[in-house]
């Protein structure tokens, strides 16, 4: 195994199936036929795409300029999709405000410890001081869970107790982070159904908490995604960016066979940007997002 | 977020009289809306094919019976065989011959397992029965006390293995198989009833993962092997469940976080692929937020039909009858006073927040996202209610200005939402002066319920 993946590794298993047979049915193609059209969507669909945003991508096929192939007409088209609003910086390696508090939120199950864990090794690995604090006190032993990755990725740990108030646990971290200089502060929330209104309104309670011991603060706040959700990822989004404005995505699990299409159906619709995705069970197997690389290793044959 | 299947159909078949057959160009376009709708709600694509192709054979000529419109009766058909493909009945865990009955719960990362394991722990927690809950999840970071933590909240028993030793061997699979079989051999000598092991989260592709898997049925002989689902994933759900039972001999599934808005197409999916039945769903991250899976409840989910029977049961449960008769009785006499009406809103409190009441009922998916419901009104209400005298509670008139102002500073509230509640109080008591007077004719539900 190499020692740095790329998300071509990552999305090996992701790639054979249904976005290969895709890139198989169109390459070398000018136009199609409409039953390798309807193919084509069914395999778009299959991946999670999205009823509206495989209309989009079929209609860019059937109607883009006919100079290109099919297979430049999709990329093209997908790029468009998932290319979001350049306002957005990120560069972690030219950190602003000191201490950066990232927040992380996502639906029970999602993969929102593991990920902090994650982002955590990777920013160490370009020489940031981190901070981990456990704002988790609702599961059964999710802080304990956190303190384990914390002591063995040498992180600095901010504890809690279960049942205590995640607001006060997110404010008492940004102070500590604050005290002792920490380059970034990674905040780990409880799991949370977007449908209930009470723990919106908690995290919308974290949310503002952070801003006032810290104003600006968060700085990221980063929705934790299930690569293998399916359309209900949409309305995830939707009812969490009532509490909280969400930056970013991280998209866990893509390892799986899932295909990841869900990534076009939410930039599509709600124009919020994959930062990360986690390709594996190991520390290192958290990798930039990059849409180009992305669709390129989704059809490459 | 998503139209009501039912309202796009209704519209469909709108030209059409309540008589005749269902023709084929009207059931072809009204097979692709819902083949659209099943893809929003996450079936899995070649599953809806099939059904599609299922529902057009039934529908074309089937009689529309007068009473309902075309519209109506496709949906019928289409949620008949929609809860006949999703299964009969509710299939509950079958207890072995010999005890313990090994439950092994298996499935992908984030699923819910160990929250799932605690909740069965606690539903087959009855008197004279002993459970024991066993960790088997020696990779993620503190599962185990997870497990624990939570066989603590529930009062069964628990088991795990010295976590030191865990941690020495080299080989995690050959632990993973001897904890299981310890956990057997203790649950024997504690005369347990009921085993269930919790194991570790793994990709579906993950071959040493699932080859664990597999040692641990052969080691232990599980008597049922429960894949436990997120209700919310996608098309993969197919691949998931097709690997799941390649390896191992499911016995059913579970599936879990459907207290969110996921439509759980997914459910159809896995029937669908294993033939294995949905024995349970999850419902929230309470220990007691496991249900009964019921087939023709999960249909009127997928299609965005609410949830009428779920409903109906749930007032049942907490309404009393005798009570209930009660009222009758002074609503008829029109003696009906604000003290009823804080009885009555208690009782509609027991049935759960009002957000998860109007969740049950059909089209409030399409209720605006701000539309949010306040329970807080509730015991606003009854708060105002309880600074009132028995007098003024008899008998409203008598509140003036000052009682107005004593009972709002009473209840913490303002003189404006005292005199709201009274304003309605006064027209709920016109509305059943109405509905006494013109009774010959009959009390009508308002449509659409």
């Amino acid at each position: 195994m190499p020692l740095i993946k790329t998300i071509k590794d990552g999305l090996n298993k992701t790639r054979i199936g249904f976005w290969q047979r895709a890139a198989g049915l169109i390459s070398g193609k000018k136009s199609l036929s409409s039953l390798e059209r309807s193919e084509l969507e069914e395999l778009l669909i299959l991946s999670d795409v999205g009823v509206a945003a495989s209309e989009r991508l079929m209609n860019a096929i059937k109607q883009g300029s006919s100079e290109k192939t099919a297979m430049e007409r999709l990329k093209e088209e997908m790029l468009g999709i998932l290319s979001l609003d350049s306002n957005f910086e990120f560069r972690i390696s030219n950190l602003a405000a000191k201490p950066q508090v990232w927040l992380i939120i996502g639906v029970n199950g999602s993969g929102k410890t593991t990920s902090i864990a994650k982002l955590a090794h990777y920013l160490k690995g370009q020489g940031q001081q981190v901070m981990l604090a456990a704002g988790d006190t609702y599961r059964a032993a999710a802080i304990e869970q956190l303190k384990k990755w914390a002591d063995r990725l040498g992180a600095e740990f901010i504890g809690s107790k279960t049942g205590a108030d995640p607001a006060s646990v997110a404010f008492d971290a940004v102070s500590a982070a604050q005290a002792q200089q920490a380059d970034v502060l990674l905040i780990d929330t409880a799991g949370r159904l977007h449908t209930q209104k009470h723990l919106r309104d908690e995290l919308g309670k974290i949310y503002s908490t952070i801003g006032k011991k810290m104003p600006g603060a968060p700085h990221l706040t980063l929705l934790v995604l299930d690569a293998t959700t399916g359309q209900n990822a949409v309305s995830q989004i939707k009812l969490f960016s009532q509490a909280a404005k969400i930056d970013g995505i991280i998209l866990t699990k893509l390892d799986g066979t899932a295909k990841g299409g869900i990534v076009l159906a939410i930039a599509q619709e709600l124009k919020i940007p994959v930062l990360f995705t986690g390709v594996g069970e190991g520390m290192e197997d958290l990798l930039e997002f990059d849409p180009a690389a992305f669709v390129d290793s989704l059809l490459e044959r | 977020m998503f139209d009501s299947l039912t309202e796009k159909l209704t519209g469909l078949f709108k030209d059409l009289t309540g008589k005749g057959k269902l023709s084929e160009d009207n059931i072809k376009e009204a097979s692709q809306k819902v083949k659209r709708a099943l893809l929003e709600a996450d079936v899995n694509y070649k599953v809806v094919k099939d059904f599609v192709a299922a529902i057009e054979e039934k529908a074309l000529g089937a009689e529309v019976l007068n009473s309902i419109t075309p519209g109506q009766q496709f949906i019928k058909i289409v949620h008949e065989q929609l809860s006949t493909t999703l299964g009969t009945r509710h299939e509950p865990l079958r207890m072995a011959s010999q005890p313990p009955t090994v439950v092994m719960v298996c499935g992908l990362q984030g699923s819910g397992k160990t929250t799932t394991c605690a909740k069965l722990a606690k539903s087959l927690l009855q008197p004279g029965r002993r459970v024991m809950l066993a960790a088997a999840d020696v990779y993620r970071p503190a599962a185990i006390e997870q497990l624990e933590i939570l066989s603590q909240q529930v009062g069964c028993d628990f088991f795990k293995k010295d976590s030191d030793s865990a941690e020495a061997t080299a080989d995690k699979s050959t632990d993973v198989v001897d904890i299981c079989q310890s956990a057997h051999h203790e649950a024997v000598k504690r005369l347990a009833d009921w085993l269930i092991l919790d194991t570790a989260g793994r990709l579906h592709i993950d071959q040493p993962m699932m080859e664990e898997l597999k040692a641990v049925q052969s080691a232990v002989k599980p008597h049922e092997i429960i894949l436990v689902v997120d209700g919310m994933t996608g098309q993969d759900a197919v691949n998931i469940a097709t690997e799941f039972s390649q390896w191992l001999d499911l016995t059913g599934v579970i599936m879990t976080k459907l207290d969110g808005d996921a439509r759980g197409g997914a459910a159809l999916s896995l029937r669908a692929v294993t033939g294995k039945p949905i024995k349970y769903i999850g419902l929230g991250e309470k220990l007691n937020a496991l249900e009964a899976f019921h087939p023709e409840r999960m249909a009127s989910r997928i299609l965005g039909l609410g949830d009428v029977v779920g409903l109906v049961e749930k007032a049942q449960s907490v309404f009393d009858q005798k009570q209930a008769a009660k009222m009758e009785e002074k609503v008829r006499k029109q003696s009906f006073t604000l003290e009823d009406f804080s009885q009555q809103m208690k009782q509609i409190k027991k049935m759960g927040s009002m957000s998860e009441i109007t969740a049950m009922i059909p089209g409030a998916a399409r209720l605006p996202q701000n539309a949010e419901i306040d329970d807080k009104a509730l015991t606003r209400t009854e708060a105002i209610i309880s600074s009132m005298t028995p007098q003024e509670r008899n008998r409203p008139q008598i509140i003036n200005g000052s009682r107005r102002k004593r009972i709002a500073l009473g209840s913490g509230t303002s003189v404006q939402e005292v005199n709201r509640l009274l304003s309605q109080f006064e027209m709920s008591q016109k509305m059943m002066k109405q509905m006494m007077n013109s009774k010959g004719r009959g009390f009508r539900m308002p449509k659409g319920f």
